[in-house]
């Protein structure tokens, strides 16, 4: 994330290790019909284990699940 | 906010001091001598309501004001009485709470240590109690209890941004900047708490419930501003923020199932609902860039991280079980009851869906 990347604000997703993709800039995040998911905030967790109870957002779960990336 | 009630003789004197807009130079030099003698006999800091809650109202100067302190906000007999009870508030920190193994001074290592120290944080869980047992008194009662922060939101956790430079500066700007409503002044998490407390027939005003709030709960937000207003403790003040942004989204989907079990919507439930989803997000940032990224910049800040973390969570464990003890009782864990709900509140019925679009 130290890279220096110009003016550009493009979107970038962060793998977090056993937890969510985070999702910053300019990213929409839609269905598959393109309808747009509601959004709330700039930056969002994208659930990754699964067991989120507020899909496609992340609720924290993986932390006591387990869930392990690597 | 308005002048709460004294605690005892330092707190007297402050609030003397405050409703004559400051009195006399001889009577503002006898805070220091009784705040000096509070500290002599004080036996556990943490649960002094005295020394507390003076040192709040000396800090609240600093935030939103106490009337009859606007000239008073920079008087060095009150800074020198404040700085008295914080080195007091900070030793008992020192001596207290149990200092975390240390890590690696990398962003990833600092991650998995707050990520593993938040885990351990058990003790009774209040947000299970209340998911599944609180009356409606309860969850009034914790509403009070979580307002003294909540109310500012945010605000103590603000004053470390010039303190700070790069990758944490961003990190926690970013996680501020959420709470603060993403620019849309309804959103802000005070303001969403605010309307939880009135959906539930609560004041909101800030301070409304300063009376009833018991020591700890004063404390926990007064070690918040001890380390937010020193350069110094910069480290501790973004540790503490990273464990509690990091013990919060799975407490607050409880607290949100308890809110709705009583019969609320989503007016009340807003503000937990919220934090479940944004925490999820700070959590990430706060851990790995903010707190993180704080020790790659300046690695002998580890320590203070780490215990800055801890201290949060001992702080906020105490008061948890307190709380527990008192419900499980069947007492109240304020320090004045609140009065009885009135009766458009104390039956929950249906038009409580009107979430702020």
């Amino acid at each position: 994330m130290g890279a220096q990347r110009g003016r550009g604000d493009d979107g970038e997703i962060v793998a977090c290790p056993d937890g969510p993709f985070l999702v910053r800039g300019n990213v929409e995040i839609v269905l598959p019909d393109g309808t747009p998911l509601p959004r709330s905030r700039r930056t969002v967790a994208l659930c990754r284990c699964g067991l989120s109870t507020i899909k496609p957002y992340c609720d924290g779960t993986h932390k006591v699940t387990g869930f392990r990336t690597d | 906010m308005r002048i709460p009630e004294s605690r005892g003789p330092a707190s007297g004197v402050l609030v003397d001091l405050l409703a004559r807009s400051g009195g006399s130079t001889p009577e503002r030099d006898s805070l220091r001598v009784s705040v000096e003698e509070a500290i002599a006999a004080t036996e556990d800091i943490f649960r002094d309501d005295d020394l507390q809650i003076t040192l709040f109202l000396l800090y609240q100067l600093g935030y939103g004001g106490v009337d009859g302190g606007d000239e008073l906000e920079w008087d060095l007999t009150l800074l020198g009485a404040r700085a008295a009870i914080e080195a007091a508030l900070e030793d008992g920190l020192r001596d207290r709470v149990p200092v975390p193994e240390r890590t690696e001074p990398d962003a990833e290592s600092v991650a998995t240590a707050l990520f593993s120290l938040t885990a351990e944080d058990s003790g009774p869980s209040l947000s299970r109690f209340v998911a599944k047992k609180a009356t409606d008194e309860q969850l009034r009662e914790l509403l009070v209890l979580r307002s003294i922060y909540a109310l500012k939101e945010a605000d103590p956790q603000s004053w470390a941004i010039p303190r700070l430079e790069g990758r944490a500066k961003a990190a926690l700007v970013e996680i501020l900047a959420d709470e603060y409503g993403g620019g849309r002044a309804r959103r802000m998490h005070s303001t969403i708490f605010a309307g939880a407390m009135a959906g539930l027939g609560l004041e909101s005003d800030d301070g409304a419930y300063l009376d009833s709030a018991p020591a700890l709960a004063v404390a926990s937000v007064n070690v918040m501003s001890l380390f937010g207003l020193h350069r110094r403790l910069r480290g501790a003040s973004i540790g503490l923020f990273a464990a509690y942004e990091m013990t919060s989204s799975l407490p607050n989907r409880q607290y949100g199932n308890g809110v709705r079990r009583l019969g609320y919507g989503d007016e009340v439930a807003w503000y937990f609902d919220e934090h479940v989803e944004a925490d999820a997000v700070h959590e990430q940032i706060a851990a790995r860039d903010m707190a993180g990224g704080l020790v790659e910049a300046e690695p002998h800040l580890l320590d203070d991280v780490l215990f800055g973390a801890a201290a949060g969570l001992t702080v906020d464990g105490w008061l948890g079980e307190d709380v527990f003890r008192a419900w499980s009782a069947g007492t109240s864990a304020l320090r004045r009851p609140l009065p009885a709900a009135s009766p458009e509140h104390a039956a929950q019925t249906d038009a409580r869906d009107a979430r702020p679009a």
